[in-house]
């Protein structure tokens, strides 16, 4: 993993001597690499389920925070604040899911004198909220998505005469996919409008829904950038186009087949937003890309380190994590953006465990057996080993593989090439789904939509699992 | 024979002491485990599983960093676990007489300690009736959720 890592000098006196890891999973042993590289204690909080996990083993220590129930133990505020302040942590790292975007967690830090590792909680809630976060990419001259915020039915309707069908009604407190209703028409616009503020009231406990412009053909592209309140460079981008439910499958970067004055254009708005909130930390500024108009909009900001940032590293060289955690502890950016340099092409498959027979339940049980296969140009960012338990409790997936080359084409058949070879045994694995769209001609032209996936599941016989 | 705290406390020194890096202890239904964490580092882990748990087919929980012993230790004793993580004190406020000693009689209702998780305090309750054998965690100090507090022979 750390084969080009351009190392940043280490100060003497670092002000995170021990660090609190409030996750699990993979990202939990991503995290604690990089704090042993840099000679940070790590304390793993971790639930019941997970004291015999890979991440526990590496840990300089574990505490057990609670039971298995994640809402009893990785979403308990206090107890991970309390856990901290005990074993004498200075920071919290919070990874991603669970409490890393919640701004009260971040605040509660603030207010015990930890240091939490990502932006500020105001930052937090600037950006969670999607009407404010669309608020400050007006400001900032980030393109949108035509159409916003709507009071009524009435006001709905006039809003999408205005934009023109098909238009997308949204929870403003909604994400994840989760809250989204397409209308193609008026009528359709009047029967499922209260159905989708019903909805979003009973989901996120807020009842306001917005009316926007639907793409018929999106990709979806982000911009990885790191903030030090003051200054904010861009690491490139990334393409993460290939969705199952609004859930990414396979992430690549750079976004292929993208004009250059688009590739800039992109990249300088994700700049212009972070530095319009005057961002702190890592962060992911997610657009939308209409393939049919040639634009892009603003979609929304990721104030977390990204399950998808080892492709961003493959080909920047640069550690996020330690960016991450020596911004968080008031550290000035060293690098500036001519110090950013991208090289070659990288893409990365989210292994699952899951069966794609079965409409991809989780597939939870014991890993009996595992190979990973140390192989050129490849990276496994993994929690497995012979023995390992995937508890029911949690999310399914169970590794990252990621593939770097010279070209877009030779990463794909690395990639390609380590699935024939990976073996995860126990548990069903969508490794074959992987191939599959791996082989496919859509994806080895490259700049997939965001329908590409869905509509690959519908016309495949079946995709079985290996 | 269940290993008390202490006991565990006296295995580390002697592994620091020494110059093996692992120390293995089998006795009575208990395994302990004592590694240092790679070379010339000064942490160490324990891990401490009891027989019936290494046999069983479900996978094997480790519990690390802290000793765990069987929900029923040795002699018929019953351990008072932690039902959350916090900091944990044994007194109703600093100063004061401890809620429970070594010997105190204790009925289920009993408040034996206080876990604060963030200003917040929360009573710990003996959950049965008996005689406080001995105690393996000092006040102010952090507990682990289902981290063993006392063991108490049941009356």
């Amino acid at each position: 993993m750390s084969a080009h890592v351009k190392s940043i000098p280490s100060k003497a006196s670092l002000p995170i001597r021990r660090v609190l890891i409030a996750n699990r999973g993979e990202i939990a042993v991503r995290i604690i690499r990089t704090c042993n590289r840099l000679g940070i204690e790590t304390v793993l909080a971790a639930s019941k389920a997970d004291l015999g996990s890979m991440a526990a083993r590496l840990a300089d220590r574990t505490v057990c925070i609670g039971p298995a129930r994640s809402t009893e133990s990785y979403l308990k505020i206090g107890t991970l604040v309390q856990a901290a302040l005990g074993v004498g942590a200075q920071a919290i790292h919070p990874g991603y899911g669970f409490l890393s975007e919640r701004a009260e967690f971040a605040a509660a830090c603030e207010a015990a004198h930890l240091i939490f590792i990502g932006p500020t909680a105001a930052q937090i809630e600037r950006v969670g909220d999607k009407l404010q976060a669309r608020l400050c990419a007006v400001e900032a001259r980030v393109p949108v998505v035509p159409g916003g915020p709507v009071k009524n039915l009435a006001d709905a309707l006039e809003q999408a005469k205005k934009i023109g069908y098909p238009v997308l009604i949204k929870a403003v407190g909604g994400g994840g996919g989760r809250g989204l209703k397409r209308a193609d028409t008026p009528a359709q616009l009047e029967s499922l409008f209260d159905l989708a503020s019903a909805e979003a009231l009973a989901a996120f406990g807020d009842d306001r829904v917005f009316v926007e412009c639907y793409v018929t053909q999106g990709r979806h592209v982000e911009v990885q950038v790191l903030g030090d309140g003051e200054r904010v460079i861009h690491l490139g981008d990334r393409d993460c186009s290939v969705q199952r439910r609004f859930q990414k499958l396979i992430e690549e970067a750079p976004a292929p087949g993208l004009t250059e004055s688009m590739r800039h254009d992109l990249q300088s708005s994700a700049v212009r937003f972070s530095k319009h909130i005057g961002y702190r930390s890592l962060g992911t500024v997610e657009f939308l890309v209409d393939v049919q108009r040639q634009a892009f909009y603003f979609l929304e900001m990721n104030a977390r380190i990204q399950v998808e940032h080892p492709v961003t590293e493959a080909i920047t060289g640069l550690d996020l994590v330690e960016l991450q955690i020596t911004v968080a502890q008031g550290e000035k950016l060293r690098l500036t953006q001519t110090d950013i340099s991208t090289n070659g092409h990288s893409i990365e498959c989210r292994l699952n465990a899951e069966d794609p027979e079965l409409d991809f339940r989780p597939s939870p049980g014991t890993v009996t057996g595992i190979n990973f296969p140390a192989l050129h140009g490849l990276r496994y960012d993994t929690h497995m080993e012979a023995g390992a338990h995937i508890p029911p409790y949690y999310d399914s997936m169970v590794a990252k593989i990621i593939a770097h080359g010279a070209s877009r084409e030779e990463a794909r058949a690395r990639l390609l090439n380590a699935l024939d070879q990976v073996r995860v045994e126990g548990v069903k694995t969508n490794i074959a789904l992987h191939r599959a769209v791996l082989a496919h001609p859509e994806f080895t032209e490259g700049g997939m939509d965001t329908g590409f996936l869905g509509r690959f599941l519908s016309t495949a016989t079946t995709v079985g699992t290996n | 024979m269940g290993l008390s705290h202490e006991d565990v406390k006296r295995l580390l020194e002697l592994l620091d002491a020494s110059k093996f890096d692992e120390l293995h202890l089998e006795s009575d239904g208990t395994k302990l485990t004592l590694r240092r964490n790679g070379a010339g580092n000064k942490s160490t882990t324990i891990q401490l599983v009891t027989t019936e748990q290494a046999n069983a087919d479900a996978p094997t929980q480790i519990a690390t960093a802290k000793v765990q012993p069987s929900s029923n230790s040795g002699g018929g004793l019953v351990n008072v676990r932690a039902s959350m993580l916090g900091q944990f004190y044994s007194a109703p406020k600093p100063g004061a007489a401890p809620f429970v000693v070594v010997g105190s009689k204790v009925r289920a209702d009993t408040a034996i300690a206080i876990i604060e998780v963030m200003k917040l305090m929360n009573s710990i309750c003996a959950g049965v009736d008996g005689e406080v054998v001995e105690i393996f965690v000092r006040d102010g100090e952090l507990v682990e959720f289902e981290q063993v507090l006392m063991s108490v022979r049941p009356a």
